[in-house]
C-alpha cells in the first residue's frame, strides 16, 4: 500500500519547474503498443471453424509486460483469439488459422514448436476454477511435477512463492494439504492462477477469470493480474467493461472477427477513434 | 467519427438515455436563466432601475440551486452508469459548465448591486455606451457558447474564443477612458469606480463563456484546449471545420 501523504505544504519553487508542460493536455501520452518492447506480434490472422470466418485478418502487437484486454460481444472472437496464443485451437475439429502469431520473435505454429513447452510458456486460465481434486499443494506442484521435478524442498519454495504471487498464501498456508475444492470460488480461481505461474510462464491468458466472482473476490483478482503484470505479459478476455477499464493498459475492441481498434486502455475509453467501439463501450445499439 | 447532439441518445438503456437529456436539458435550462440575469442587470444599469436590479440580486440564489441539483445529477449518473467515451465527457463537461454558468451568476447579482448603487448616486451617463456595447457582447458570447454546447458547433465555439479576445481589447480601451474621467473631474471618482467594477464584472463573464466554448471543444473531439490560446485553440479545431 502506497503511503498517504495527508500533510499540507505551501510549494517550493522547483516544484514549478518539475512539471512538464508539454505533457499537459491534449491527447493521452502513454506510450503506443508499437513503441514498447512486443511480446506476441499476430500478423493477418485468419480462423476458420470449418466454413465460419471466426477471425479476419487480424493484426497486432502485444507488448510486454502489460495488460492487454480484449472486449467485444459474444462470438466476436476474442476467445479465439486468445486461444491461438497457446494452440488451445489445435484441438478443435475443423479448425484452421492462416497467418502467423510469433512470442519473442519465434513463430508458435512452426513445426518444431512443442506445443506442451509453449503452454507452460503461455499459461491459461479459465471462466469457472478448475482445480483438480486435490490438495492445494498439489495443485500448485502439478506442473513441477509433470516437469519430473519431485524434490520437497524446491517444491515446498515453489508452491509458497506461487500461492504469495497468487495473493493466497496467507489464507491456505495452515491448510494446505486439504482439497482445493474446499475452497471458495474467489479462492479455487486465484489457486488456478497460482498453478498457472508455479511453472514460470511468460505470458498469462485470463478468459473472463472474474466472472463467476462475487464483486470482492473479483477486485482481488485485478488487484493480483495489476501486480503480476510486472512479471508477466498478460492477456485478459472480459465481458465486464469497467473491468478492462480498471485494469488493462491497452484495450482490443472487436467485433464480428475483426479488431476494430487497439490502443491504450485511456484512449479507447475516454476518446475511441471508431464509432463502433464508442457505440459498444457506452452500451448503444448501432 | 461523426459527432453531433443527438449522440446521446440511442443507448439500449432508455433509462440512461433519458437521464444524460434531463441533465443536458437542465444545464440548458439554467444556461437560459444565466443569460436572463446578465441581459437584466445590464439593462438595469443603463436605465437605472433598481427594482429589476433587486429583482436580479434576489434571484441569484434559484441559479445557486440549479447548480446544486445539476451537479448532484451527475454524480449519481457518474455513480449509477460509470459512462465512458463521449458519455463521459458529456457529463464532465456539465459539471465544469455548470460552475461557470454559475459564475456567471454571481457576477451579473453584481452587476445589479451596482446598478442600485449608481442609482442612488444620481444622474451621470458617463461609461454607459462602454456598459452598453460590452454588456451585448458578452450576452451574444454566453449565448452562442450555450447555443455551440446544444449544437456540438465547434465552429460557434471557437467564435466564442475569438469575441473573447477583442471583449479584452475593448475593455482595456473602456477602462483609459475612465480614467480620463476621473481624472477630469475627481467627484466622480466613486461613481466612475461603480462603472469600472461593472465593467470588470461583465468581461469576466466573457472569460466564463469563454472557458464554457473550450469545454464544447473537449466534448465534441476529446481534446483539452484550455491554456493554449487562441491560436492553439483554431489549430485544434481547424481540421474538423
Amino acid at each position: 500500500m502506497t503511503e498517504s501523504n495527508t500533510e499540507y505544504a505551501p510549494a517550493n519553487r522547483s516544484k514549478f519547474k518539475k512539471i512538464d508542460m508539454g505533457k499537459i493536455g491534449g491527447h493521452d501520452h502513454s506510450p503506443a503498443a508499437e513503441d514498447l518492447p512486443s511480446c506476441l506480434t499476430v500478423s493477418n490472422l485468419n480462423l476458420y471453424y470449418g466454413n465460419s470466418h471466426a477471425l479476419k485478418d487480424v493484426n497486432m502487437t502485444l507488448p510486454r509486460q502489460r495488460v492487454t484486454a480484449f472486449i467485444g460481444p459474444s462470438g466476436c472472437g476474442k476467445s479465439s483469439l486468445l486461444r491461438c496464443f497457446n494452440r488451445m485451437n489445435d484441438l478443435v475439429d475443423g479448425c484452421r488459422i492462416e497467418g502467423s502469431i510469433t512470442l519473442d520473435g519465434a513463430d508458435i505454429y512452426h513445426r518444431s514448436v512443442d506445443v506442451a513447452d509453449l503452454r507452460r510458456r503461455v499459461g491459461m486460465v479459465f471462466q469457472k476454477p478448475n482445480p483438480f481434486p486435490k490438495s492445494i499443494y498439489e495443485n500448485v506442484a502439478y506442473g513441477l511435477r509433470i516437469q519430473g521435478i519431485n524434490k520437497k524442498r524446491i517444491l515446498d519454495e515453489s508452491v509458497e512463492k506461487s500461492l504469495q504471487a497468487a495473493a493466497l498464501w496467507d489464507e491456505v498456508k495452515d491448510r494446505l494439504h486439504d482439497s482445493a475444492l474446499g475452497l471458495s470460488g474467489g479462492q479455487q480461481q486465484r489457486l488456478v492462477i497460482a498453478r498457472t505461474v508455479a511453472v514460470e510462464p511468460e505470458v498469462l491468458l485470463l478468459d473472463e477469470p472474474a466472472s463467476a466472482l462475487d464483486p470482492i473476490s473479483t477486485l482481488k483478482i485485478e488487484e493480483l493480474i495489476n501486480e503480476l503484470k510486472d512479471r508477466y505479459t498478460i492477456v485478459i478476455v472480459t465481458h465486464n467493461m469497467q473491468q478492462a477499464a480498471r485494469v488493462s493498459d491497452f484495450t482490443a475492441f472487436m467485433y464480428m472477427g475483426k479488431m476494430i481498434e487497439f490502443d491504450t486502455a485511456d484512449n479507447i475509453f475516454t476518446n475511441p477513434a471508431e464509432k463502433q467501439t464508442e457505440d459498444y463501450i457506452t452500451g448503444r445499439y448501432g | 467519427m461523426k459527432k453531433d447532439a443527438t449522440i446521446h441518445s440511442h443507448h439500449i438503456s432508455q433509462q440512461f438515455n433519458a437521464d444524460l437529456e434531463e441533465v443536458k436539458a437542465n444545464m440548458l435550462e439554467m444556461g437560459g436563466m444565466v443569460e436572463k440575469q446578465l441581459t437584466d442587470a445590464i439593462e438595469a444599469i443603463i436605465t437605472a432601475d433598481s427594482g429589476l436590479a433587486q429583482l436580479v440580486r434576489e434571484d441569484d440564489a434559484a441559479i445557486n440551486a440549479m447548480e446544486i441539483k445539476i451537479d448532484e445529477e451527475c454524480n449519481r449518473i457518474l455513480v449509477r452508469r460509470q459512462p465512458a467515451a463521449s458519455d463521459l465527457r458529456l457529463v464532465l463537461t456539465i459539471i465544469k459548465t455548470v460552475n461557470d454558468l454559475e459564475r456567471i451568476g454571481d457576477e451579473s447579482a453584481k452587476v445589479a448591486k451596482l446598478a442600485i448603487e449608481l442609482t442612488e448616486q444620481g444622474e451621470s451617463s458617463k461609461g454607459y455606451i462602454e456598459i452598453r456595447h460590452i454588456g451585448e457582447r458578452v450576452r451574444k458570447m454566453v449565448y452562442t457558447a450555450l447555443d455551440a454546447f446544444a449544437r456540438y458547433d465547434l465552429d460557434a465555439a471557437l467564435q466564442v474564443a475569438r469575441e473573447d479576445v477583442s471583449v479584452d481589447v475593448e475593455y482595456s480601451t473602456a477602462m483609459r477612458e475612465m480614467i480620463t474621467y476621473m481624472i477630469e473631474d475627481p467627484r466622480s471618482i466613486t461613481r466612475v469606480l461603480n462603472v469600472i467594477w461593472a465593467l470588470r464584472s461583465l468581461e469576466r463573464i466573457g472569460d466564463h463563456a469563454k472557458n464554457i466554448a473550450e469545454h464544447v471543444v473537449y466534448l465534441v473531439k476529446g481534446t483539452d484546449v484550455r491554456h493554449i490560446g487562441l491560436s492553439g485553440l483554431e489549430e485544434q479545431v481547424k481540421g474538423d471545420l
